[in-house]
């Protein structure tokens, strides 16, 4: 009998505000340490939280794009332990009442099939300070920049079935909190933490076996890989008749294997309780849908649309519609060429190619939208071939030239003269005797290199199609 | 509900107080008094009463998301014990 695993993740999303959670230092990421940390920060005696209004419109506004119950009253907490870097000795954060209750969210997985993850809240709390273990005078240097900077914790139901879910369902978390504008999500700079609770049962037990949660994941690739590893690691534990302790591992991604953290035995004991120094929170009909009101198209809906108004594959326009800043830059694509699939198939294969390969976002391309737009429009109205589209793509990459002044320049314009088309053909059928005889005798393969020669005499600028077409006819005759 | 001196034990090692062997006997006596009144109110059926967050009657009142802080790091920190390249240091955490 075989194992199954059983994931669910929590991520910690950095929320975007410009000032932190509960008090007005600045939020800003690089600063000189300790210079965004205020008395508040430090939990100097007798200073009070108060609560930033846009981390909780954030939380709300996130809320709303997985379909989640909205905590109409929600409260805070202190959850309680020691640690330098947690001046306070509590982290304020919401247990019982979260802001955002049940919700769901849809993941699509590599063969295009979906599926709906349930959520099962995300919770406001304040993140802690930075501990530097490097040789301080044999000390621990603290940094508190961080520390009070609002997070959303995401908690999703143990319902990931295994690592490529797992990715999966953190890229579309990724890819709404984008769209949202509630984070830049960057997993390098902590602004997206992953945790991942990993359990291993018996295929078709329903009870879930005993979990390791496993920290420390900054990346896309780190997760799977995470993810895999600590499965196999309980699955050898179990067939070898041992236990799974119930702990908290972290990932070395050098080593590509995880390692225990601390027993949770003694220390998880954080004696939640109602932080007394906040009131709850209440959050009325008008203050929702307001919220609501200011929702972008979200990833699924523009999908829809791209796949109805533009006649877009499933799978492309998924794959186009991921990220809010692709999506705006194809729909700028096409409204200057007219041609969507065309439009699609530049953006998604021969741009996108280009930034994989110099580690650029979309924001970065060196071919703006209107550029990539014209270059399209000129194999449209039959200005160039594709082929020869992609040696104008190639000359945009290290210029600022729009396609007509490239084509012009080096004057790369399809021949469409049927005239010079027809002495092209006469030619080449009369330079190759031998290739004519076997094509008549029957040897249709031939005929692709009767095209081969005359697009590379007409240095690949002759019209592909009257090229066939005249081909054709001249070698039957 | 009678607390034991291991608890009590427990209980001081994570608040991180210092707590003595005797003092411990004695403490344990008096959280279970209280715990005793705990106990009574837990007798009382809140069936229809829902948890009460605060004691005041209030709600919380919400800040605008504006920057009011400014550096104070010389000042704050010319009362830290040890500092280093702007660093708060504390005893080594891990080991």
């Amino acid at each position: 009998m075989g194992w199954e695993t059983v994931i669910g993740l929590e991520v910690h999303v950095q929320l975007a505000t410009h000032s932190k959670l509960f008090s007005g230092s600045s939020t800003t990421f690089g600063a000189a340490p300790n210079t965004q940390a205020s008395v508040f920060d430090l939990a100097m005696p007798g200073t009070l939280p108060v609560l930033n209004e846009q981390a909780l419109r954030m939380a709300v506004k996130f809320g709303l794009a997985v379909d989640a119950e909205i905590g109409r009253r929600s409260v805070f907490d202190r959850k309680n332990y020691f640690y330098p870097d947690l001046p306070k000795g509590y982290q304020v954060s919401q247990l019982d009442f979260p802001t955002v209750g049940k919700g769901s969210l849809e993941i699509t997985l590599e063969d295009g099939s979906t599926r709906v993850i349930g959520i099962t809240r995300a919770h406001i709390e304040e993140d802690a300070g930075k501990s530097l273990h490097e040789d301080y005078q044999g000390q621990t240097g603290i940094d508190l920049n961080r520390a009070g900077t609002p997070l959303l914790e995401i908690v999703s139901e143990p319902e990931l079935a295994n690592a490529k879910e797992a990715v999966a369902y953190l890229k579309k978390l990724h890819s709404i909190i984008r769209y949202l504008g509630i984070s830049d999500g960057n997993m390098s700079q902590g602004s997206m933490r992953c945790d991942a609770n990993v359990s291993v049962r018996k295929t078709g037990s329903t009870e879930l076996g005993t979990r390791a949660e496993i920290k420390n994941i900054n990346s896309f690739r780190f997760v799977e890989k995470a993810i895999l590893h600590e499965a196999q690691r309980q699955i050898d534990i179990l067939e070898d008749g041992g236990r799974i302790v119930q702990e908290t591992r972290l990932y070395d991604a050098d080593r590509d294997e995880t390692r225990s953290m601390r027993s949770k035995e003694v220390a998880n004991d954080y004696r939640y309780f109602p932080e007394p120094d906040l009131l709850p929170v209440v959050i009325d009909e008008a203050y929702i849908e307001a919220v609501r009101a200011e929702l972008p198209e979200l990833p699924n809906a523009k999908r829809e649309r791209f796949v109805a108004q533009y006649s877009l594959s499933e799978y492309d326009a998924g794959v186009i519609a991921s990220s809010r800043e692709m999506a705006e830059y194809f729909e700028e694509v096409v409204t200057i060429c007219a041609d969507a699939k065309l439009s699609s198939n530049w953006v998604t294969v021969d741009l996108q190619a280009v930034l994989n390969k110099q580690d650029l976002e979309i924001e970065q391309s060196p071919i703006s939208a209107m550029r990539l737009g014209e270059l399209i429009a000129r194999i449209k109205d039959q200005t160039i071939s594709s082929k020869i589209a992609k040696t104008v793509f190639e000359a945009m990459l290290d210029s600022t030239q729009s396609a007509d002044e490239i084509i012009e320049s080096q004057g790369l314009k399809q021949v469409t003269d049927s005239d010079a088309i027809e002495k092209l053909v006469d030619e080449v059928i009369a330079g190759n005797p031998e290739q004519v005889e076997q094509y008549r005798a029957g040897k249709e393969k031939v005929f692709a290199f009767f095209i081969g020669q005359a697009m590379k005499a007409s240095r690949g600028k002759a019209n592909p199609e009257q090229l066939n077409a005249l081909l054709k006819q001249k070698l039957k005759a | 509900m009678a607390l034991e001196q291991t608890d009590v034990e427990k209980i001081a090692h994570l608040a991180r107080l210092h707590v003595s062997t005797e003092e411990a006997t004695e403490v344990a006596k008096r959280i279970s008094s209280i715990l005793e009144l705990i106990d009574q109110m837990q007798g009382i059926d809140t069936e229809n009463v829902a948890p009460m967050a605060h004691s005041f009657d209030a709600i919380q009142r919400l800040r605008p998301d504006v920057v009011t802080e400014t550096d104070q790091r010389e000042y704050l920190q010319k009362i830290a014990p040890s500092t280093q390249d702007g660093l708060y240091l504390v005893p080594k955490v891990i080991e």
